[in-house]
């Protein structure tokens, strides 16, 4: 992976990362590099793989957050998830943020709930706000939305709050 | 058994144990009682707009939760805020923590039948909402920390008022560590009990006072310095016995620790603008960020997407709480019924900022 000038500019750590992550190889790529955060994108395919070298090779050991997005112009949803580092030295400061786009026809991936057991209502969460299913999690239950919502996901942006008429 | 969901403790929440005479053998959460589409409705309105609305989603740590919305907004909007504004925000959001914690106080000496200590942290409360009142103008939504500084700069008499109070409440610290945290029968009830180690305190990823009193040393002031953080000496006070007494210590300790930061921030800050001149519809450039800060409970981030316009495409808050909440069966499961309340509260688990 050649460095683009934004990246040269980059304290060392985070060229560092950048570094260990081109050992995926086509596997990921690298979306955005900031001092302080880093994203890479993956397919859903590698989702688990790339998690699991994320906490063993990259030391971050915990999930901080999962946004779940609706992109309806490319009918793609894009899961991110966020990781930082506690546990060891150095990293702390960074925020390494691992995107995956899944179709928004078939809106199914992997749950890392192995790899990070930290993700569990993180992805629960991100699973009911945009109606995607993560495979492998033990419990995909209704966590924040009332029992009995009976509409579609309501981050969606097909969704529009009741009451509101105007473009958002 | 179903513990709420009518306020067990602060905000509606409900969890159901399963016990075993007086052992809870299992647990489950049942959030979201208090759910209202926050996340959604930043999408419909500008991101000056957005503050009032988010500031209600915690109510005790205004100043902390639309922080990092502002400083999300400002990386998107490229612009730099003044140092007096950034002094400001931090003597602000250490305020907040010390109205947070003292909240938490209040409840904590209830759920342990200690009335005294329910009344007088919230009579102290008083001083630091004063406080608060002289910069913010109102006792609780001040809505201060905007996109592009402050809404308005400190009055002249503010450091000899605030100085007089940490003066006064420095004191008043140790008479609760007489009155509660060294009261024996409150070491009875909170040590040993509920011990979340540290291995497990990193891999569920908690935050705040529960992952310091399991004795890592994790703050985002110092992991990633925000404002002047950089620039102040403070400690960041860890307990190694991972139970509820040292989550309780975590948070006395933290007091003080915020007296000390707006003490030297009181003399290092210098007169200046506190804002910068922003329009009300201000165009966000298109990307993506990333933004957190120490609130009161925790680590609190912001995760917007912003699409070039005037307002958010996705805005994603990941709050202490709901970050705490994986910790509630794994602390209860395990422990006697008769601990559940001092166990519950002591992760100072806000469901209205769970919930969103």
């Amino acid at each position: 992976m050649s460095a683009t000038p934004a990246q040269a500019n980059l304290p060392s750590e985070e060229k560092a990362i950048i570094d260990s992550i081109a050992r995926l190889g086509d596997k990921s790529k690298v979306a955005f590099a900031k001092p302080n955060r880093i994203k890479i994108s993956v397919t859903r395919e590698n989702l688990v793989e790339v998690a699991k070298f994320v906490r063993d090779e990259l030391g971050f050991d915990h999930c901080t957050n999962v946004t779940g997005t609706d992109f309806p112009k490319d009918s793609q949803l894009e899961v991110t998830y966020h990781f930082g580092s506690i546990g060891g030295q150095g990293f702390r400061r960074i925020i390494l943020a691992v995107g995956c786009r899944i179709p928004s026809t078939d809106p199914t991936l992997h749950s890392i709930i192995d790899v990070y057991p930290s993700v569990n209502y993180h992805e629960r969460e991100a699973a009911e706000m945009i109606g995607c299913v993560f495979q492998g999690h033990p419990n995909l239950g209704r966590l924040l939305l009332p029992e009995d919502w009976n509409d579609i996901p309501p981050m969606l942006k097909a969704y529009r709050l009741p009451g509101r008429l105007e473009e958002g | 058994m179903s513990i709420g969901p009518q306020h067990p403790g602060a905000g509606h929440f409900r969890f159901t144990v399963t016990i075993d005479g007086d052992t809870i053998v299992d647990c489950v959460p049942d959030p979201g009682y208090v759910h209202r589409g926050a996340e959604k409705q930043t999408e419909y309105r500008s991101y000056l707009q957005s503050i009032p609305l988010l500031e209600r989603s915690s109510l005790t740590d205004v100043t902390n939760i639309i922080m990092p919305f502002s400083m999300a907004a400002e990386e998107l909007m490229g612009i730099q805020i003044p140092a007096r504004a950034q002094y400001l925000r931090m003597i602000m959001s250490e305020n907040q923590r010390i109205l947070s914690h003292l909240y938490w106080l209040g409840i904590q000496g209830i759920f342990l039948g200690h009335s005294t200590v329910f009344m007088w942290p919230l009579g102290d409360r008083e001083l630091f909402i004063d406080l608060g009142q002289m910069i913010g103008g109102a006792r609780i939504t001040y809505s201060y920390a905007i996109p592009g500084g402050v809404r308005n700069d400190m009055p002249d008499n503010f450091k000899d008022r605030a100085l007089k109070v940490f003066d006064y409440f420095e004191g008043r610290l140790k008479d609760y560590e007489k009155i509660f945290f060294n009261n024996p029968l409150v070491l009875k009830r909170t040590q040993g009990v509920g011990v979340l180690p540290r291995s497990d305190a990193i891999s569920l990823g908690v935050v705040g006072q529960t992952l310091r009193a399991s004795g890592v040393k994790s703050d985002t002031r110092i992991d990633e310095p925000y404002n002047f953080y950089k620039d102040m000496s403070f400690e960041v006070p860890t307990y190694e016995s991972s139970d509820t007494w040292a989550r309780c210590m975590v948070h006395l300790d933290e007091m003080r620790q915020s007296m000390k930061i707006m003490r030297q921030c009181l003399d290092k800050i210098q007169p200046g603008p506190v804002r910068v001149k922003l329009s009300p519809q201000q165009r966000a450039l298109a990307g993506e960020a990333y933004t957190r800060v120490e609130a009161s409970r925790g680590a609190l981030a912001f995760h917007i997407f912003s699409e070039g316009s005037t307002k958010p495409y996705r805005v994603k808050i990941s709050v202490p709480s709901f970050r705490n909440l994986i910790a509630l069966p794994r602390l209860l499961v395990g422990s006697h019924l008769a601990d559940m309340p001092a166990i519950y509260w002591s992760l100072d688990y806000w469901p209205v900022e769970a919930d969103r």
